[in-house]
């Protein structure tokens, strides 16, 4: 499957199988998608048509692009075939080891955000606080249940984990404690809201935590019309200043330490919401994301099937707007267009995704096992217990399935090895079936992954550039 | 004349491919960096 588009200027061709990517003129455009239905001999008279007033479209040099599409082809760089389904890796049948847990270390929270999926921070069964005990034998159950996996993950999430900072501190000690000994490399990270931030947790935090989530919506408006305290006190004048204090810290730290991300949520009442990301920005961060809220359909701030073009238009100007800043020198990365072409995962992490319910679970505050932290406190999705381990099996097995080949309409999607099928939550939430596909989320995705890959194109583009002038300076 | 440039594959990356030593996040399919990839294992 080959998918042509035209974005910011460039025309891109993407070879989904594969995952090459070609940057291409306009009349390579054309013949790309002529390829499999026509000859080379129509292919090249109708060119010769279409560009009769360019001297530069000869039949020679339109018999050379042939040639170069036959050569990309057979190198498996065009028009590849989809080897995988065929494979029909058995994931049902597939063994694969818990290696990532979400610690719900504190159902509870300081803030009262209104589209919380964890409704307040309790997930629906009201306040409760990890203890050190249960905490401990979650790192235990993972331990033993991740096999020869070297690197672990734990993030500690809420809730609002630093209501419960104490425990968070022991934990990491108990998990460091035990990484000799089991060959282990933990990699503990944090989502918080900010409110609770303070020097020590500062100086823990860019010490032990591999990265650090922390969530403003934006502007201050944006952020406050959605997160306060259940007073009704917007929060950013009181996050801002400590996030900028923990990043302006955090930057300063050992490598490895320095990642973080500015995380914030859109909704229907900020459709502007590129000017919340250029906001973070301005504030002087430059680690960025922002989400589209997945809400009940009649929530007020609730997106709508409408609000689609306006959101695609956001994210398009958003790309725009981080070419000509880096250009600039002044560029920040979007979570979304962080692409990596050469780097990136292999083939079984595209097609199983994010390890739903398989290798990644959730772990409420009385050490209830969930597939993942937006199923915990829904009784049927609970898998088992970390004193009893996964006592639900064929819960757990459902989400073997949650993978690209599992969706009919993923087959035919240009998009599907950078998305892995989706979310299992947003579908099961807005479909009412883990196996369901959440396509108004397909519709965003799609953009923003030809986003992402326009970014790289210009980046390749803009180093030629930089190098064809080095050489005529040269010369 | 030069109408195709090709960036710097899937297919091949079956072969080293499912160690599971990368990293794990919401929507990670693409982003995750992999030390096989990168020649870091």
């Amino acid at each position: 499957m080959v998918h042509c588009f035209k974005k910011n200027g460039y025309n891109i061709v993407l070879d989904v199988n594969s995952g090459s990517v070609h940057q291409v003129d306009d009349v390579a455009y054309d013949m790309i998608q002529m390829y499999e239905s026509s000859t080379p001999e129509q292919i090249i008279e109708a060119m010769l048509e279409k560009y009769k007033d360019r001297a530069d479209v000869t039949r020679q040099d339109l018999q050379a692009t042939i040639e170069d599409i036959e050569e990309l082809k057979k190198s498996g760089q065009l028009f590849s075939k989809d080897m995988f389904e065929n494979v029909q890796w058995n994931f049902k049948k597939r063994q694969s080891v818990l290696k990532a847990l979400c610690l719900h270390v504190a159902q509870d929270c300081d803030l009262a955000c209104k589209y919380c999926f964890a409704g307040q921070g309790e997930y629906h069964t009201g306040r409760s606080l990890m203890s050190y005990e249960t905490g401990k034998q979650a790192l235990d159950f993972l331990i033993q249940s991740s096999g020869s996996r070297h690197n672990l993950e734990v993030d500690f999430f809420g809730g609002e984990p630093l209501l419960n900072w104490d425990v968070v501190k022991k934990l990491v000690a108990y998990g460091r404690s035990k990484e000799k000994e089991y060959d282990k490399n933990f990699r503990f990270t944090i989502t918080t809201n900010g409110m609770g931030i303070n020097d020590d947790v500062i100086d823990f935090c860019n010490k032990e935590m591999s990265n650090v989530v922390l969530s403003l919506d934006g502007r201050k408006e944006t952020n406050d019309r959605m997160r306060s305290t259940r007073a009704g006190v917007g929060s950013y004048d009181i996050i801002v200043p400590k996030f900028k204090k923990l990043v302006e810290k955090r930057l300063q730290g050992p490598e490895g330490r320095r990642e973080y991300y500015i995380r914030g949520t859109f909704t229907h009442y900020n459709l502007d919401f590129l000017q919340d990301i250029l906001h973070m920005a301005d504030l002087g961060f430059t680690e960025l994301s922002i989400e589209p809220v997945v809400a009940s359909p009649d929530a007020p701030y609730a997106l709508k099937p409408e609000d689609l073009p306006v959101i695609n238009e956001q994210y398009d100007q958003l790309a725009k707007e981080m070419l000509k800043r880096r250009r600039e020198g002044r560029g920040f990365t979007f979570y979304h267009y962080m692409i990596d072409l050469e780097g990136g995962p292999c083939i079984v992490k595209r097609i199983s995704g994010c390890g739903v319910g398989t290798e990644y679970l959730a772990v409420n505050a009385n050490g209830d096992l969930y597939p993942c932290h937006q199923f915990a406190g829904e009784e049927p999705y609970k898998v088992g217990n970390v004193y009893d381990g996964i006592t639900r099996p064929e819960v757990a097995d459902e989400f073997k399935e949650c993978n690209v080949y599992s969706h009919e309409e993923c087959k035919s999607c240009f998009a599907r090895l950078y998305c892995s099928g989706g979310c299992a939550a947003n579908a099961m939430h807005t479909t009412g079936s883990i196996k369901g596909v959440y396509k108004f989320g397909c519709d965003i995705h799609r953009n923003r992954i030809e986003n992402a890959l326009m970014l790289k194109v210009a980046e390749q583009a803009d180093k030629d550039a930089a190098e064809e002038a080095e050489r005529e300076k040269a010369e | 004349m030069e109408r195709i440039k090709t960036l710097n594959n899937l297919v091949e990356s079956a072969n080293k491919g499912g160690c599971g030593e990368c990293q794990t996040s919401c929507q990670s399919a693409s982003k995750t960096s992999c030390a096989v990839a990168n020649q870091k294992c």
